[in-house]
């Protein structure tokens, strides 16, 4: 098979940055020494360019089947019968498995909650739960023969109104854990006290729709029978060590006869943070005795993962007459699907920051999660925080119309700072510079009107829907908060192997962990920070692979912190052993050593000699473990607890153009300030804001999975549609650096807050510019010209 | 079926190909050039963009028999074979062929517009081909030529820097 990349840094180059042409400035370069600060390229990025970089979907080998799976056309139904006869006789097919096929155990969950069922036993709990494997010689004959599998169905109303399963859990249970997954109340102060001295009321019910996470990379990889009698898998996932957990014991295997490797990861955004293909490739690879690869297509990627949980949600506030909120009354209702998923943790999330980055005194909250047949839901960047924050934005700007601030104003006055309680009673040890934040954003310059001599400039672009009459600008503003790292109680970790030795005369570092470089730039920063920790230029960083420990998952904004941590941790270790060799080589005469620039310097005596003088032959490797500062559960009657480890901040301004004859959106730019405690690489940092940014302009506009009666009536990209460069506006970026002193570095996670912020403002503008209540995201023309 | 096409100037014959493959198959599945990337595999996402007789195309949508006797240019042909010390790669496949990227390659690396890297080497052809027949585009010109490619990663910005820079150094270059 083609080699997984094995990723290396080379010495950096020194290059002047080059200034943008582009009206805004964006930045590039400069690489610097490729240490913490500096943007060095990526080291797999040459590899990405030319078109060799390995994704999981790329790999091949001699004589491998072809895996395909058998999806459930119904939202809820038994299976009467199963036959699978017609599909094996089918030349070319190697294998036809069901559950009875199933190794081991026949549930997986990834968040602890076995629940789901790796091949649907007696019934089929949503669209597109899988059934039955293939394995043939040619990925057509695959689903061809999956096609004759003859079943008989007898299909069951659905259940597909979360509201109604809140109403009566026991009459909607859709599997046996069924009803409300988790039910997480937030109480403070006396809600009815302060409504009672209320002196404006506003209130709202609002919307946000199913979202899905369309990275471009296929679900797949490949499964292939080891000598050992266990699996060697090569897949694109976010956690190879969680997967690991729910893989092994449903193969039957014991978790050291799986060896997992990284694949090429085509983006994630929490879309692989469940299984999808990985315990079906095995079960084929172990039943065939051949190496098995699978591969999705766009449609059927759109029923194997997870999506963003829709949400309902209904907010009160009351606050005094200029502007400062005395209470709020929320609930939230999740809708899950199927399964469990990460909807008791996305519950949590909404509950502990629905109300977002502004001091409350008497909160009432309600959030739940349940369970229905609509399609299963989970992680998605941002992870519950998102879908509160499109309705506490909304109030936000329904406040400030009621008390007549503005709406910067209107939040500046209510906006948390350090030392500030949020609704957990956590309080915020770190800067949370929210205000300052605000005025800097209502500072930035705004764009010019449009230029309508060039339709391009105007909504509905080169098709021609108007020359500018009927369009109207509008502004607005969103403010997010987001939970960096796991919450409640969970004992987060990464682990990192760092080995310093002379290579060709040249001290050089392997970096090797199992966190998951989906996309982000993590292979990047792991180099800069064994450089600037160690001094040396080079750094090779190993493939991520189950055969070192545990680095956690690459979501909740957390591989910087946890990951970077776990390196730097692991150089330290390194380098304290390296100064120690100095002093038993050159004895202690020398004491008071450090390393300083690649030298190992005494104070008393100046430099001992460069790293590879010290090392010799000698090869110098540490292990170590990185955990953040440990969390509290939430309290299940009251949400109070420190559940949080770290905290972050993103604000937005957006601009846009309306066709208010159309209700076609035009967003014409978008500004955010970002809090990141310190910048680590500038080039992909702002790559995280404009692309999180993206996904929430997505949100507001047009991405919806659309569900009807628990079924998908859009699963391609011809129907559900991601904004396209048209789309995307120029982005103004003021990027500030209050450093948390927890954290490594002082950094605080920054790929999700971007994608908060953004919904709301692009939302908070369209309405700025048509006076319409936009209850609902994405916002859809036909609410504008209602 | 047996299919002649000449892939990155080499002249090949691919034989067993059954009539349904598209020349992204083919390409991925049969000539071991798996650049070329399967997004959505339906037209929508431009990933498997390759030039087909010096045209753009996605080649998910043309027929393995389409493409007999015609030329075919993909991502792995874009580089100048020879010389690829020049990208400062030291490890990994790409150090066996050492070619120099090309101008547009060398910009995406720079630019920070490489994220997951799926939908690169279609926006990377797309925009070979744009600069080739306009040297000099506005962002408007950039943004429509780009626009039947997507990328869920960047949010486009830094896909522009890279287009704007590969633009100025093509243009300084000539």
């Amino acid at each position: 098979m083609r080699p997984e990349n094995r990723t290396s840094s080379t010495a950096p180059r020194n290059q002047a940055p080059i200034k943008s042409p582009g009206h805004v400035a964006a930045h590039v370069g400069p690489e610097g020494r490729g240490r913490v600060g500096d943007s060095p390229l990526r080291p797999d990025g040459t590899l990405k360019v030319a078109g060799e970089f390995a994704y999981s979907s790329d790999l091949w080998i001699d004589g491998m089947l072809w895996g395909a799976t058998l999806r459930s056309p119904h939202p809820r139904a038994l299976i009467r019968s199963l036959d699978i006869a017609p599909a094996l006789a089918v030349p070319g097919v190697v294998a036809v498995l069901t559950h009875e096929d199933v190794p081991g155990v026949k549930f997986f969950g990834h968040d602890g909650t076995l629940d789901q069922p790796v091949l649907a036993i007696d019934q089929v709990r949503h669209q597109g739960e899988p059934i039955a494997l293939v394995a043939a010689d040619h990925p057509e004959t695959a689903r061809r023969a999956m096609e004759k599998i003859a079943i008989e169905f007898e299909v069951l109303e659905p259940v597909t109104d979360a509201r109604a399963v809140i109403a009566d859990p026991e009459r909607h249970k859709v599997q046996p854990l069924g009803g409300i997954t988790r039910h997480q109340p937030v109480r403070v102060g006396d809600v009815d006290a302060a409504r009672a001295q209320a002196e404006v009321v506003v209130s709202g019910d609002f919307e946000v729709g199913m979202q899905d996470q369309a990275f471009l990379g296929p679900e797949s990889g490949l499964a292939m029978p080891s000598e050992d009698g266990g699996i060697d898998l090569y897949v694109s996932t976010q956690w190879m060590h969680n997967d690991l957990e729910q893989i092994a014991p449903c193969l039957g295997l014991p978790e050291e006869r799986i060896h997992m490797t990284l694949a090429g990861v085509g983006g994630a955004f929490g879309g692989r943070e469940d299984l999808s293909m990985q315990i079906h490739a095995g079960m084929l690879a172990l039943h065939t005795g051949k190496p098995v690869k699978m591969s999705y297509n766009r449609y059927e990627s759109f029923f194997g993962h997870v999506h963003r949980h829709p949400a309902s949600m209904h907010y009160e506030y009351g606050a005094t007459a200029d502007g400062k909120i005395l209470y709020a009354e929320v609930e939230i209702v999740l809708d899950g699907g199927a399964y469990t998923s990460s909807t008791l943790n996305v519950t949590g999330n909404a509950a502990s920051l629905g109300v977002g980055p502004y001091e409350i005194p008497n909160i009432r909250i309600d959030a739940y999660g349940v369970y229905t047949n609509n399609p299963p839901c989970g992680a998605m960047r941002g992870f519950g925080a998102v879908q509160a924050c499109f309705a506490y934005e909304s109030m936000m700007d329904r406040l400030a119309a009621a008390t007549g601030l503005s709406p910067v104003e209107v939040r500046r006055r209510n906006a948390v700072s350090q030392g500030s309680k949020l609704a957990t009673g956590q309080v915020i040890e770190s800067p949370a510079p929210l205000a300052d934040m605000l005025t800097r954003l209502e500072a930035m310059p705004l764009p010019p009107a449009a230029d309508t001599s060039d339709i391009r400039n105007l909504p509905g672009g080169a098709s021609q829907t108007t020359h500018g009459e009927g369009v109207v600008r509008g502004i607005g503003y969103g403010v997010g908060i987001k939970n960096i790292c796991f919450s409640e109680g969970f004992d987060d970790l990464s682990t990192a192997r760092v080995r310093l030795e002379v290579i060709g005369g040249e001290a050089t570092v392997l970096v090797h962990t199992a966190a998951a470089e989906v996309g982000q730039g993590l292979v990047t920063l792991q180099a800069q920070i064994a450089r600037s920790e160690l001094g040396v230029r080079k750094v090779t960083i190993a493939p991520a692979d189950t055969t070192v420990g545990d680095a956690g998952s690459t979501s909740a904004s957390r591989q910087s912190y946890m990951s970077g941590g776990a390196v730097q941790k692991a150089c330290h270790a390194v380098r304290d052993e390296l100064l120690a060799m100095a002093e038993r080589k050159f004895g202690s005469t020398y004491g008071q050593l450090y390393l300083d620039d690649g030298y190992v310097v005494s104070r008393w005596n100046g430099i001992v000699g460069p790293i590879e003088k010290v090392l010799g032959e000698d090869v110098i490797e540490a292990t170590r473990e990185f955990h953040h500062r440990p969390t509290q559960k939430m309290d299940p009657e009251t949400g109070q607890g420190n559940s949080h480890t770290q905290l972050a901040l993103c604000v937005h301004r957006a601009v846009v153009d309306v066709d208010t004859e159309l209700g076609l959106v035009k967003v014409v730019e978008m500004a955010a300030v970002q809090d990141v405690g310190k910048i680590l690489n500038r080039l992909s940092l702002e790559g995280q804001i404009h692309g999180g940014s993206a996904q929430g302009l997505g949100l507001a506009v047009m991405e919806e999975i659309v569900v009807a009666g628990g079924l998908v009536r859009n699963p391609s990209f011809t129907d559900y549609l991601i904004p396209t460069i048209l789309d995307m506006p120029p982005m103004r970026l003021d990027i500030l650096e209050h450093p948390d002193p927890d954290a490594p570095y002082g950094l605080r996670g920054a790929g999700e807050p971007p994608t908060l912020s953004s919904t709301p403002a692009i939302v908070a503008a369209v309405r700025d510019a048509t006076g319409k209540a936009l209850t609902r995201v994405p916002v859809r023309p036909e609410h504008i010209v209602a | 079926m047996r299919v002649n096409v000449t892939v990155n100037g080499s002249q090949e014959a691919v034989d067993d190909v059954w009539e349904g493959e598209s020349l992204l198959y083919v390409l991925r599945e049969r000539m071991g050039l798996p650049g070329s990337k399967n997004a959505c595999e339906q037209g929508e996402c431009g990933s498997c963009t390759v030039y087909l007789d010096g045209t753009p195309v996605c080649s998910c949508l043309v027929a393995a028999g389409q493409v007999e006797g015609r030329e075919v240019r993909t991502v792995e042909g874009l580089a100048t074979a020879g010389r690829r010390d020049a990208a400062g790669d030291t490890a990994g496949r790409a150090a066996a062929g050492h070619d120099e990227l090309d101008p547009v390659q060398q910009a995406f690396l720079e630019a920070g517009a490489v994220q997951c890297g799926f939908c690169t080497p279609g926006l990377i052809v797309q925009s070979h081909d744009l600069i080739e027949r306009n040297p000099e585009p506005s962002d408007a010109e950039i943004r429509e030529a780009l626009a039947g490619n997507l990328c869920r990663c960047t949010g486009y910005e830094k896909i522009l820097d890279a287009v704007r820079l590969a633009a100025k150094r093509k243009a300084s270059a000539e």
